[in-house]
């Protein structure tokens, strides 16, 4: 044994095999490249460009002014770099912070678009309709889907709920956005939260009046046109007293995007007795078999139980991103609050994902529960990080937390780095973790009964993530259960 | 004068005094890293919770040995009249106070040893921990490193006798600095047991930044038990790096009851296969005082064992700090490694801080860690309190039963009587 075992000082972690490394930090051919259309800024970042998209958005001087107070801290902070994670420097002046809404309809038929995308949808069991409307192939589909969403708006109008883009609520809305905006997570809380501050592009807002139960589950799908996808996406949820939301988010067919960075802020305020779960499932382009292209994923998203007996819960499906950094949390600030962190994180070719969560326990008889799944295929690296923090004041506090990790093959690897921090003595917080690979005798029992080896594993990872899986929205769960099965298709055998 | 002026002081007053000594290299490299890292502070995650740079603003000196046996005579271990034992004076091995009776135990300092036939191996090993332990404290005690010992246990001895190594501080003057420094050696086949202690004799403030570095060769077994029960003016960082360089064994209990700011490194590297590791710990703490532990288990090679388990008490307005990683490399398949650490808050003004952390390349392996922090049972309580046993005895007797299985697992009799004989002084109970 050499003593060449080099363990990096900041954050202990293992120095990559040596061609991950070269992978990782080689070539980039993506870059940030975008077809120039006339509704583009240009490419960088600085004051300009702020005032050009605060004014392409029609806002109000006091959010420009906001902007640009942002920008500024900005300039002064530093990049984050203690995740466990490798990738070359971002270069932040070679972005377009602002473009048009995605690419118009340049398509015209199913033939004609990706064949791997195609299949991926047929995995997914998209109906033919759905398709089309998502690859933004058929005109008609696209206008159906204009005439859904107003249905549903009425029906959401009519019980004083609010859903609409934030620059329409910044619009129309003023006094609810400046109220709640950055009031969870301050504009200059890291890194990517200042850069959002400054140039977000678009984003929900969404309001829930008092006492109202949301009658469906919201979600950016629904949405008019495809702003869902921006690069740099602002979301709001106030859930006022008494109320309840199921929120859902995310990309559920994998567009095929070439944005690098994605760079997304999430604020929910709960207040007294009300209730928001956020959903997600997570399927950015992850890039290619080897490691190339892929989105990299910065995102802060974080909810307040600021009211007594509310109740924040995230879940999240992760399957795609080249790079995932994103560790929903819950300041757990009223008594009674409850705080949950259902998570699953996969990880295939040279994937990286460092995700977690905080629940960060500072009210009275405080509750949080954190189950994290995190899978880990070909050369991919899957950390988990979480801290739970009670504060001195808060007594009674209870914490559990299960974080699991599989390996499917030698060449990857799974992280465990969970905080915690106690106070005061009244608290009860358990935390457990494991790790395994998917046991021999369990493939060979599928194989034995004709269920090939592909389909086995997936079948075992399936229930290795039930807990989670469980925690979905319907039309959710059926969906991120294929999706597990196609990240990971090819990693075995 | 501040303390890296002082300490470059040292320094070269240290490299002219012992011009043609063989350390000078060694000490010209970790100096070098040492001003390159400093002290460390709260922005390096691995002391994220232990404040130890405002403990450098003390003045703290390098002291002479000034010490004679009465001084220390009232604070050896029990079992120390069959027992070898090593004394280190502010930092310095004391010939005078120390006593070897077993043969095959062979001791030297370091420098003389490196004119010896060990060279080779005292080259290959020491100041190994520095690849674990990138800090300046590290580095500190490497750049200044004197009156170390090494010790070499002869193939095939099973040393009769165990080893007690007293860290002496002579705090009645000064604020010292004191860096006990050490190589051990077991070869082949060869059995040795240690229990190391530290003391301070005066009230001034001191700084005690020790390394121990043991190298475990094939076949052999080590036994090391670590008490720490020094005032509240004692800091300590104290490294115990154990590198198992053959199929070999290791087994250790650390016991931390008191001390001002206490921070214990544990690296375990287990760099051939079917190596077995076993890690216990104890803290038992009160007043203000603050207790780090960071172990380190690194499973390089295939077919490993490992199996950590920490408890904590808390009390007053203590802070307690548990890191433990558990490294397996791709190499390293089937791999056993399991890792708890279980705390208890005594007081509300008590806090824990833990991360247990797992970094793990192989996939064929078998890994948990789990960690509680909580209060005690109040059913339990409940229990012995409605059969008549006043509520502070209910509590000392939970609190007993909850530290028995580490205590337990002291192999030297003398000592684990000690050890009990201290918890059961602070807990005013002890069970018949």
């Amino acid at each position: 044994m050499k003593t060449e075992l080099e363990i990096n000082p900041t954050n202990t972690q293992i120095e990559l095999d040596p061609s991950l490394e070269e992978v990782v930090s080689g070539e980039y051919k993506y870059g940030f490249t975008t077809n120039i259309e006339a509704d583009e800024a240009p490419k960088g970042l600085n004051e300009n460009i702020i005032r050009f998209i605060s004014a392409k958005k029609n806002e109000p001087e006091w959010m420009l002014e906001w902007r640009l107070k942002a920008y500024q801290q900005w300039l002064k902070m530093k990049e984050p770099n203690w995740g466990n994670l490798q990738y070359p420097p971002i270069d932040f002046q070679d972005i377009i912070y602002y473009s048009a809404p995605k690419q118009k309809i340049t398509i015209d038929s199913l033939d004609d678009i990706d064949p791997e995308l195609k299949r991926t949808f047929d995995k997914l069991g998209i109906s033919l309709d759905e398709q089309k409307r998502l690859s933004g192939v058929a005109v008609d589909a696209v206008i159906d889907s204009v005439s859904i969403a107003t249905t549903f708006k009425k029906e959401l109008a009519e019980q004083g709920i609010i859903f609409c883009s934030i620059s329409e609520a910044i619009q129309e809305h003023p006094e609810l956005v400046r109220q709640y905006l950055s009031s969870v997570v301050p504009v200059t809380d890291n890194y990517f939260t200042a850069l959002n501050s400054a140039v977000f592009t678009d984003g929900s807002f969404c309001y829930i009046p008092k006492g109202v139960r949301c009658p469906m589950e919201l979600s950016t799908y629904f949405r008019i046109n495809a702003e869902n996808t921006g690069q740099f996406e602002r979301t709001l949820i106030v859930a006022e007293a008494g109320s309840y939301v199921s929120y859902l988010e995310g990309c559920t067919a994998p567009i095929r995007d070439e944005n690098q960075l994605h760079a997304a802020v999430v604020e929910i305020v709960a207040l007294d007795d009300a209730e928001v779960k956020y959903s997600t499932v997570q399927n950015w382009y992850p890039g290619d078999k080897d490691g190339k292209g892929g989105i990299y994923n910065f995102v802060t998203k974080r909810g307040i139980c600021k009211g007594n007996n509310s109740k924040i819960s995230w879940t999240q499906v992760e399957t795609g991103s080249a790079i995932t950094w994103k560790y929903p949390s819950v300041i757990l600030k009223g008594d009674n609050s409850v705080g949950e962190f259902y998570s699953v994180a996969v990880t295939n070719n040279y994937q990286q994902a460092d995700t977690g969560t905080k629940m960060m326990h500072i009210g009275k008889n405080t509750k949080s529960r954190i189950v994290s799944k995190g899978i880990s295929a070909g050369f991919s690296q899957n950390s988990y990080r979480g801290l739970v923090q009670v504060a001195k004041q808060a007594s009674n506090a209870r914490n559990f937390s299960q974080c699991d990790s599989m390996l499917l093959g030698d060449k990857c690897g799974a992280h465990t780095f969970p905080y915690i921090e106690v106070k005061n003595s009244t608290a009860q917080v358990e935390h457990e973790a494991t790790t395994s690979k998917i046991g021999e005798d369990q493939l060979f029992y599928c194989n034995q009964r004709g269920i090939d080896t592909e389909t086995a594993v997936a079948l075992i990872i399936n229930g290795f993530a039930k807990e989670v899986m469980n925690q979905l929205p319907m039309e959710f769960a059926v969906e991120a259960q294929k999706l597990l099965a196609i990240s990971l298709e090819g990693s075995v055998g | 004068m501040d303390h890296i002026n002082y300490i470059k002081e040292q320094f070269d007053q240290l490299q002219t005094a012992e011009a043609g000594s063989q350390l000078q290299a060694f000490r010209s490299k970790a100096f070098d890293t040492f001003n390159q890292l400093g002290v460390p502070t709260a922005r390096n995650e691995e002391w994220r919770y232990t404040r130890i740079a405002p403990l450098f603003n003390n003045g703290f000196q390098l002291q002479e040995n000034n010490l004679v046996l009465a001084d220390v005579v009232t604070h050896r271990m029990p079992g120390h009249e069959k027992a070898n034992e090593l004394f280190f004076v502010n930092g310095r091995y004391s010939a005078d106070l120390s006593k070897i009776i077993s043969p095959s135990l062979q001791l030297a300092l370091l420098e003389d040893a490196l004119q010896g036939e060990h060279k080779e191996l005292i080259n290959t090993h020491l100041g190994h921990s520095a690849v674990y332990l990138r800090d300046g404290i590290n580095a500190l005690n490497n750049a200044l490193v004197q009156g170390a010992v090494f010790i070499h246990v002869a193939k095939s001895a099973q040393v009769e006798h165990p080893v007690y190594i007293y860290n002496v501080t002579d705090g009645r003057n000064e604020n010292v600095l004191s860096q006990p420094r050490s190589l051990f050696y077991l070869g082949v086949n060869a059995q040795l047991q240690i229990a190391e202690t530290f003391i301070t004799i005066g009230t001034q403030d001191s700084f005690t930044n020790k390394i121990m570095e043991l190298v475990v060769e094939e076949d052999a077994r080590l036994e090391y038990y670590i008490i720490q029960n020094d005032n509240a003016q004692s800091n300590l960082v104290s490294t115990t790096h154990i590198r198992h360089i053959g199929k070999s064994f290791s087994h250790g209990v650390t016991i931390s009851l008191n001390g001002g700011i206490v921070r214990n490194n544990l690296n375990i590297v287990l760099e051939k296969a079917y190596c077995e590791a076993h890690l216990y710990g104890l803290y038992f703490q009160q007043g203000n005082s603050h207790i780090d532990n960071h172990t380190v288990v690194d499973n390089v090679s295939p077919n490993c064992y490992s199996n950590e388990l920490y408890k904590g008490m808390m009390d007053g307005s203590s802070t307690g700090v548990f890191n433990g990683k558990i490294f397996v490399r791709q190499p390293a398949q089937k791999t056993n490694a399991f890792q708890s650490n279980k705390n208890v808050l005594l007081s509300n003004d008590a806090s824990v801080n833990t991360k247990p952390q797992l970094e793990i390349f192989a996939d064929d392996v078998k890994c948990s860690h789990g960690c509680t922090i909580g209060r005690l049972d109040e059913e339990g309580l409940f229990y012995l309190q409605s059969r008549g046993i006043s509520e502070k005895v209910a509590k000392a007797m939970l609190l007993q039963s909850f530290v028995g299985d580490i205590v337990d697992k002291i192999n030297i009799p003398a000592i684990r009587t000690h050890v009990e004989d201290l918890i059961a002084e602070r807990l005013e109970y002890k069970v018949d």
